[in-house]
């Protein structure tokens, strides 16, 4: 049905990224992080604040948990004192891409000509290495409410319970080992080490990913991303506006915003697969290239079994066959058909929410990414963020 | 009916359309909306059917029974709650494998539950000022020995 109408992607580019320093913890100011970040985006695509007219941010105002959201769109449109004709920001969107995927659609329309987007965590700092605060404090008052009460009764507050529940599910119908599900922290770390920005960088075996401690079956502690201080920004320029950039702008070729599925943990028709399943159906109707097309994959990795997934979704293999897919490692690692999380992922690099996956596409894409660069000059990257219940993907391109 | 050990347990935030899920326990009744002009079961409970748009919409008791479509052993401790560790489970009911719960499954332990297992809701009393709360819990369905 999209095929007769001009695709907003067309007009979308990519000509901008930037990030803050990035640590496990480094105590500085969060809204520090998110301006250092947004400078470094705007620098990046040759403009200047003033040059910028639209904002977008994933999550927005938004109490979800400590450090999950550095800033505010409104923090920063005030911060930098930009003068805006569009902003938006939301937890309630296609994934943590999907703040990039409105500006995209912002500079289509023609709402704007140049939108930033960022994406600031500082788990890291404001977990403080106690762990994650009871929640709702803890307090015996405290009530669930919305979908939390059909969790949190239960003593599931965690992703990593819900998660782990998919997992196990298509590890019985699919025979899926935890020995193929290594191979996605082993992968990630083993490019992490390449990536000095990354937050594990020591080598990491089968042994010790098989030794490390159980949180819920089948998820050990390797299996969950790192929770990080740092903020991730873009640049989405309007087509006429894309040219004479310091760098080649990488043009968004196609995204996946379809939610068709019950938006819920629990009540999803087919336990083995998620919400990535309709994204990226949605994704390939809009475009004409095929999956074999994709040179390099950055795939949402908050917890491994999340990015076997999106494999599967995203049509790399048959739902079912994301195991054998990625058994050894050989062919999601630098040198094999389809390098995937080239930076580290969210399980090395650090938990930078969906964002860093985009940056390391554009980044591939330029041929930028130095010890880790991807041979051959990749010319089409895949961004996948987002698990369980919302998701969304970008398709993007060196022009 | 069978008496579990009561933990802390997050409850719930009662409201006019939650609250015979959360009290069905009280009769020993675990219900979910269900239309009552097409059938439908509705879970989490909304007031208009989801499949004929019919507002003639009510609690109704199930069986009880369901079916364990996944779990995981949890070895984190997140929060007070169960001893470590805990089976978190999602079961189907009997009457619609559509309709699902997150629970947990009690009565056994962690080595023995199963994918596909039949379990029966057992429920948890919480005695609460804001009006009590009864938590289904499942466990396995023991046959009767002939």
């Amino acid at each position: 049905m999209t095929t007769d109408i001009e695709k907003f992607e067309r007009r979308s580019h990519i000509t901008g990224i930037g990030q803050s320093e990035i640590g496990r913890r480094l105590y500085r100011d969060p809204l520090a992080l998110t301006i250092e970040a947004c400078r470094a985006a705007i620098t990046d695509a040759g403009l200047k604040p003033e040059d910028i007219d639209g904002l977008s941010t994933y999550p927005g105002m938004l109490d979800g948990g400590p450090g999950f959201n550095g800033a505010n769109a409104t923090e920063v449109q005030d911060a930098m004192r930009l003068e805006l004709d569009w902003f938006d920001s939301g937890v309630e969107t296609s994934g943590q891409l999907g703040s990039v995927i409105k500006a995209c659609m912002a500079v289509g329309a023609g709402l704007a000509n140049h939108v930033l987007c960022f994406r600031s965590v500082w788990e890291g700092s404001a977990q403080k290495g106690g762990g994650r605060p009871p929640i709702g404090g803890g307090g015996a008052g405290f009530r669930a409410s919305g979908s939390l009460q059909w969790t949190l009764p239960f003593a599931a507050p965690s992703a990593a319970i819900w998660v782990a529940m998919f997992a196990a599910r298509h590890f019985h119908e699919f025979g899926t080992t935890r020995e193929q599900l290594a191979e996605i922290a082993l992968n990630g770390r083993r490019h992490a080490a390449r990536n000095p920005h990354a937050i594990y960088r020591d080598p990491l075996s089968l042994d010790d990913y098989m030794a490390a401690r159980m949180i819920s079956w089948p998820f050990c502690l390797l299996d969950c991303d790192v929770p990080c201080d740092g903020a991730t920004a873009f640049v989405v320029s309007r087509d006429e506006r894309a040219k004479d950039t310091p760098h080649p702008a990488i043009r968004v070729e196609a995204v996946g915003t379809a939610l068709r599925g019950r938006p819920s943990w629990d009540q999803f028709d087919d336990l083995t697969t998620m919400a990535n399943r309709d994204a990226a159906t949605h994704l390939w109707s809009r475009t004409d290239l095929k999956p074999a097309d994709v040179d390099v994959a950055q795939i949402y990795d908050g917890f491994s079994f999340l990015a076997l997934s999106w494999l599967e979704a995203l049509g790399f293999c048959k739902v079912g066959e994301g195991g054998p897919f990625i058994a050894g490692g050989e062919r999601i690692s630098l040198e094999g058909e389809l390098p995937m999380n080239t930076h580290g992922g969210q399980l090395s690099a650090g938990r930078l929410h969906g964002y860093g996956f985009l940056h390391e596409a554009v980044l591939q894409l330029r041929g930028d990414a130095g010890p880790r660069q991807v041979a051959g000059s990749p010319q089409v990257a895949v961004a996948a963020a987002g698990g369980g219940n919302t998701c969304g993907c970008l398709l993007v391109c060196r022009d | 009916m069978t008496e579990v050990a009561v933990p802390f347990r997050v409850l719930p935030h009662l409201t006019d359309r939650t609250a015979a899920f959360w009290q069905g326990g009280e009769s020993g009744e675990l219900r979910f909306h269900r239309c009552r002009s097409c059938g439908f079961w509705l879970h989490p409970p909304v007031p208009i059917c989801s499949a004929c748009g019919s507002s003639d919409v009510a609690p109704e008791a199930v069986s009880g029974r369901a079916r364990v479509l996944t779990f995981t052993t949890n070895y984190q401790a997140w929060m007070p709650g169960p001893e470590l560790p805990y089976v978190v489970a999602i079961v189907a009911i009997e009457e619609d494998p559509r309709v699902r719960l997150t629970t947990n499954i009690v009565g056994c332990s962690p080595e023995e539950v199963r994918i596909d297992m039949p379990v029966e809701v057992v429920f948890e009393h919480h005695p609460d000022p804001d009006g009590d709360i009864w938590i289904p819990l499942f466990m396995p369905i023991r046959e009767a020995s002939s």
